[in-house]
């Protein structure tokens, strides 16, 4: 039990970072982008919102097994499948999580509006600085909520890991399968103990996360 | 993992109700009545099975829930309304029964699950499983042993073949015994224990039955639960699953019966 903690938090921590290189782009060209692939593309991110987590697991289960598409390049790096391995954790949680990331991202983006892009291009800013230095600050609202959703939702991930992760310790038994454990034998306690500290926890960072953001609103207001 | 419902629901509540109707004018007449029954996930094929043999022959409707064994017994001693429980192990119904809620002498072994290595590979799994010996593998799926007998039962094997400590760090964990399956069936682990009941539905890679002798009997014992205590039906299923007929049934889904 005790090394599932810093597991679930090393999961969640590094699954958010890795959505933000990903997630944010992503959100732009969805914010941007013109034409009826821009739906298609929102609405398969949009999946795993509606699609059960254990469906979910189940297609990761057979995409990073050794049948799967990706098993020549797991040959090639020695592995015999993701499954049961944090890495393919990672993998699953990006997948479960993108949703959450991209679309309070891409709102952000959308309330921006085109204006001050424009504007930034017009004064001869290269379109990297315009998006790092003006975009970016606009949208930051957006990012650090889909940050904080991502980051609370990888730390609860129950079914995606149930199907993928094996329950081995240290490796990919995070905390809502401990807990899980802990039901099944009838160790309530444990589990109680376990989910209410789960919750405090989220409640806090969801907390600190906000108050700083309302105190940054303040600050440039 | 948790199949859905046999979709011949209605027509079974029809027949059931021609059966009203049939039998309706006579002076003691034979009512039919809808029971719930609470299934290990490992016993789904043979319960359907059951279900729909007893149905047809009484009139009277099953209603099947799948679940693991310990959700089940969580789900009960939080008011969950099943007639009748088939569980996956020995000891759940006697602790239903020592919290009062099963009905006292109502408990006794309707299946002995019996333990199976399986791989998805043809050839992987030898007769004599020494393929537990050489280790060319890196994962072994077996049940959570914490709470699925089957992967308790795999763990003593494992133990009694003395190579617990070589395999242990290849170890991967299904939720239960289906989850293990799927583990084995998907690729991703290239072997693991499983029940043999579950091997003889797909017929497909390669197997070996794990000698008795191994680990301590998976004795699978069924209960009346005290929401089924005035049900008539709850009581005729559990006596039909002691005839014969049903013990045939549950024998030819790969287990064993008690004498």
């Amino acid at each position: 039990m005790p090394a599932a903690i810093p597991l679930t938090l090393e999961l969640a921590g590094l699954s958010t970072a890795l959505l933000l290189l990903l997630g944010v782009p992503l959100a732009w060209g969805l914010a941007r982008g013109r034409g009826w692939w821009v739906e298609a593309l929102g609405a398969v991110i949009a999946l795993p919102l509606v699609l059960p987590p254990t469906v979910l697991g189940f297609y990761l289960l057979i995409l990073l097994g050794p049948h799967g598409p990706l098993a020549p390049l797991l040959a090639l790096a020695g592995l015999h499948t993701l499954a049961f391995s944090f890495t393919g954790l990672v993998i699953g949680s990006v997948v479960c999580s993108l949703p959450f990331m991209v679309q309070p991202v891409r709102s952000a983006f959308a309330a921006i509006g085109s204006a001050p892009w424009e504007a930034a291009l017009t004064l001869r800013a290269a379109p990297w600085d315009a998006f790092v230095f003006v975009i970016l600050p606009l949208a930051r609202g957006g990012i650090v909520t889909g940050a904080i959703l991502s980051f609370a939702h990888t730390l609860g991930e129950f079914g995606m890991v149930l199907m993928l992760g094996g329950d081995i310790p240290g490796k990919t038994e995070v905390l809502s399968i401990v807990i899980f454990n802990d039901v099944e034998t009838l160790r309530w306690p444990e589990a109680g103990a376990l989910a209410a500290g789960m919750a405090v926890f989220s409640f806090g960072v969801i907390l600190v996360t906000l108050r700083a953001e309302a105190r940054m609103a303040r600050l440039r207001a | 993992m948790t199949l859905p419902r046999p979709p011949s629901r209605r027509q079974l509540a029809m027949l059931a109700a021609l059966g009203i109707v049939a039998f309706g004018l006579r002076p003691a007449p034979a009512r039919a009545e809808e029971t719930s029954v609470a299934v290990a996930a490992d016993f789904t094929v043979p319960a359907k099975r059951l279900a729909a043999a007893f149905e047809q022959k009484t009139g009277d409707t099953l209603v099947l829930s799948f679940a693991a064994s310990g959700q089940i017994l969580a789900q009960i001693t939080q008011g969950a309304p099943y007639a009748v429980f088939l569980s996956a192990d020995a000891a759940r119904p006697r602790k239903l029964a020592a919290m009062g809620l099963a009905v006292p002498g109502s408990v006794f072994t309707y299946a002995v699950g019996r333990l199976a290595l399986w791989s998805a590979q043809p050839g992987f799994v030898d007769a004599q499983g020494q393929v537990l010996q050489t280790g060319h593998f890196t994962h072994l799926a077996i049940a959570n042993p914490q709470s699925a007998p089957y992967g308790a039962a795999a763990v003593q094997a494992l133990k009694a073949l003395g190579v617990y400590a070589a395999v242990a760090p290849k170890l991967v964990t299904g939720e239960n015994i289906a989850q293990a399956y799927q583990f084995i069936a998907s690729g991703n682990a290239e072997l693991g224990f499983v029940a043999l009941s579950e091997v003889l539905q797909d017929k497909s890679g390669s197997a070996w039955v794990v000698p008795q002798s191994l680990y301590q009997p998976i004795m699978q014992d069924a209960a009346l639960l005290k929401a089924g205590e005035d049900d008539p039906a709850a009581r005729a299923f559990l006596a039909y699953l002691q005839t014969p007929e049903a013990r045939a049934i549950i024998r030819g889904y790969g287990y064993g019966t008690t004498p």
